[in-house]
């Protein structure tokens, strides 16, 4: 990219995130393991994507990264300071990083009117002088193209169409001029129409703004819009790394197989046609499988090993990391 | 989703609302009407009846309305003093002479009779020659003899009653001729003539006629000749705020416990969740009935015990779980990844999101505390020194109905139906407005 610059912006270190479970509001029993051993560096300007089905801890682990769910062991370094999820150094991480949510219209105070939406945050973090806060907010609405701007100010949330509540979400994210943007699925909730459009507009401010941004779906066929590097999760742990040409030219682990052979293609042939998805699904978060944690699903799992020993990351390429037995060096 | 206010002006769409509202308006202009013209302790002193404030009421007279209705003409109390009104004369020697003259168009006759006399004498009383005259001009001697200040019960005089030929005198003196077996009222003018013989110079003779009528007042009158206008009237501030506080009271308490309950979470929600199981379960109504017999019945007494009952019930648990559910909104979670703090979100984005199901529920919990009050005084455990809707149900009781008075039950049962009726209109109205999902459903 030539916007990326060598800094690397977030820094994520064995990051665990558990939460734990409760028998009569009392008693341990057990944790959820949402997130479990992931690393990684962005550096600023760059986008990220994580693909991965639900449940497999792509939610958490942003969350985490946003201060909103505990870290349970591991470090997160943001611009080279490391975030304990206290006080001040959480508020200055939230000045700084703006968070995109999936659904539109639940992620807007349903009783607020934009103006006062995109008020909020900068009154929260004391963003210069009521004058300034006003042109911030018009500059922000007509870089999401909520134009005219007067005719957006005083609409409420539900008097916006979902492309347009997305829009305001993602104003919201850039009112503080954050350094960093997290978006979670943030067009799976929207119409096919309108997803590219709000796809595009996210990589058009991010080039603007050399913004790092991790963006979260479920959904590959969306990543090819976006981003440079693909990280596929699946129960809670990374388990390829890679370009997003490279991993979809040149696809190894077999869990990301199945995904890329998930994605509807509108050939009138695949009415014929059976798709080879594995079976099985996504396993307990609470009692992970031993060894790697696709092997009851896998179609080409090796028999008294993958049940056995959990995968290191290997990387037969260049830049592309996978954790399968497969490709052991 | 508008503003609080441009919500509540969003009641004007509901015709059903705008008469809950209206009769809400009348119900309040009455009661400050009443508080205004009636103070406090003069209602107390009324009802309590101290001296003889009722003497010129009948006992268990039907309202005046009854006669709008068709075919009903009951005759209405009928009250004349004597007075320089010209009613009265005075001779040169002192003789005195008191005509009272009166229209009686009414079918039917009245339900006493009386003449109360006023004497002023030192040694020998006046001497008074009292006659009746019909309006076709028969005349009748009602009673001739000596006077001191006294009531002379006409009704009750057996004598009279044999010159009338057996009539009894409240039915004689106003009957046609001839009609001894049905009797009929004969209508016209009427007068009484009291001729006074007067024996010192400083002596004094005046006089009062009360025909009491078979109706009274606006809402007539229950068997100790009370106008239970005054019980009406008084009943409706003490219903509303009764129920305003109430509903205010416990409202603003549940909706507090049910916020910290969920906000808080973990102890603080198991322990809260499970006073508020213990209390639901408990019966209150003993609990007040102990209070009414054991320490006080004053209505201001229930009332506290009432919104003390209450501080925490099963409206903790509706907050609670509002609060949970708005708690889990991505908004929150956005507001939370912009830095509010806990006191802000609590304030700014979870009150707003739960307030839209408290106002309606505490508009309709209103009447549910007005009929509360109204049923424990029905109980007989009403306040002892003033006039409720519900205590005139108590008075009452059965046996007004079994004697056919049914305005004494009938009328504050009315007035306590209108009540409710008017603030669930208002609450349904309002419940459609901040609940837009019920009007889909």
């Amino acid at each position: 990219m030539t916007t990326m610059t060598d800094e690397i912006l977030l820094s994520v270190r064995g990051l665990h995130t558990w939460y734990e479970l409760k028998k009569w509001g009392f008693f341990h029993a057990g944790y959820v393991r949402a997130v479990d051993g992931v690393s990684f560096d962005l550096r600023r300007g760059e986008a990220l994507t994580v693909v991965g089905e639900s449940g497999s801890g792509k939610t958490s682990l942003l969350k985490t990264i946003l201060g909103l769910a505990p870290i349970t062991k591991g470090q997160i370094i943001f611009a080279g300071q490391q975030l304990d999820g206290r006080g001040k150094s959480l508020a200055w991480l939230r000045s700084q990083v703006g968070f995109v949510q999936q659904d539109p219209y639940g992620a807007l105070p349903p009783f607020m009117n934009v103006r006062k939406i995109l008020l909020e945050p900068m009154l929260i973090n004391k963003f210069g002088t009521p004058a300034e806060r006003e042109q911030r907010i018009r500059e922000v609405l007509e870089e999401v193209r909520l134009v005219p701007v007067s005719d957006f100010l005083t609409k409420f949330p539900h008097m916006l169409s979902g492309g347009q509540q997305q829009r305001l979400v993602i104003a919201r994210a850039l009112v503080l001029r954050p350094s960093l943007i997290v978006a979670d699925e943030p067009v799976s909730m929207l119409d096919a129409s309108v997803r590219v459009e709000i796809l595009e507009l996210m990589r058009r401010i991010q080039k603007a703004h050399q913004l790092g941004v991790i963006y979260i779906t479920h959904d590959l066929s969306t990543v090819r819009y976006f981003s440079e590097r693909v990280f596929i999760m699946y129960a809670a742990k990374v388990v390829e790394k890679a370009d997003v040409r490279e991993i979809i030219h040149n696809t190894l682990h077999p869990y990301t197989k199945a995904l890329l052979a998930a994605i509807p293609d509108p050939d009138p042939e695949n009415a014929n046609r059976y798709r080879d998805v594995p079976p099985g699904e996504p396993p307990s978060l609470v009692k992970p499988p031993s060894g790697c944690r696709f092997h009851p699903r896998c179609p080409v799992r090796i028999e008294g090993l993958c049940e056995k020993e959990e995968p290191p990351a290997f990387e037969p390429f260049r830049d592309h990391q996978v954790e399968c037995w497969l490709y052991r060096t | 989703m508008k503003g609080l206010w441009a919500r509540f002006r969003e009641i004007r769409r509901y015709p059903s609302a705008i008469v809950g509202l209206s009769l809400i308006a009348v119900l309040a202009v009455v009661s400050i009407y009443t508080v205004i013209k009636i103070p406090y302790p003069e209602a107390v002193r009324l009802w309590r009846g101290t001296g003889d404030v009722w003497g010129d009421n009948p006992r268990n007279a039907w309202p005046v309305w009854i006669n709008l209705l068709p075919g009903i003409n009951r005759p209405t109390t009928i009250v004349r003093q004597s007075g320089p009104s010209g009613t009265k004369r005075v001779f040169p020697n002192g003789d005195v002479d008191i005509t009272f003259q009166f229209d009686y168009p009414y079918d039917g006759f009245p339900k006493e009779l009386n003449i109360f006399f006023t004497a002023a004498y030192t040694k020998l009383v006046p001497y008074v020659t009292v006659t009746w005259v019909y309006p076709d001009g028969r005349e009748v001697l009602l009673r001739q003899g000596g006077v001191k200040t006294e009531q002379y019960t006409v009704a009750a005089d057996k004598a009279l009653q044999a010159r009338l030929g057996g009539l009894s005198p409240e039915i004689g003196l106003f009957a046609q001729p001839g009609s001894k077996d049905r009797p009929q009222s004969q209508k016209g003018k009427y007068q009484l003539h009291i001729n006074g013989i007067l024996f010192e110079p400083e002596s004094d003779l005046d006089a009062k006629l009360v025909i009491y009528g078979q109706v009274h007042g606006l809402a007539g009158t229950d068997s100790q000749r009370r106008d239970l206008t005054l019980a009406l009237l008084w009943g409706t501030p003490i219903a509303l705020v009764f129920g305003l506080v109430a509903a205010v009271g416990i409202s603003m308490s549940q909706f507090l416990f049910g916020a910290v309950s969920a906000y808080y979470g973990g102890k603080t929600d198991t322990t809260v969740q499970f006073i508020t199981r213990v209390k639901m379960v408990l019966p209150t109504l003993p609990i007040y009935m102990m209070i009414a017999m054991f320490y006080s019945r004053s209505v201001w007494v229930i009332l506290g015990a009432v919104i003390i009952l209450n501080l925490i019930g099963g409206g903790v648990l509706t907050y609670r779980s509002m609060f949970l559910q708005a708690k889990e909104s991505p908004y929150i979670d956005a507001a939370r990844a912009y830095g509010a703090s806990n006191r802000r979100i609590v304030l700014r984005y979870l009150v707003p999101r739960v307030l839209p199901v408290l106002i309606p529920g505490f508009v309709t919990a209103i009447p549910a505390y007005v009929f509360l009050e109204a049923s424990l005084a029905f109980l007989g455990l009403g306040d002892p020194s003033l006039p409720t809707w519900g205590k005139m149900l108590n008075e009452s009781g059965i046996a007004a109905l079994l004697q056919g008075h049914y305005y004494w039950v009938v009328q504050p049962a009315i007035l306590l139906m209108i009540t409710g009726f008017s603030f669930a209109l208002v609450g349904f109205a309002l419940d459609r407005i901040f609940n837009p999902r019920l009007r889909t459903l």
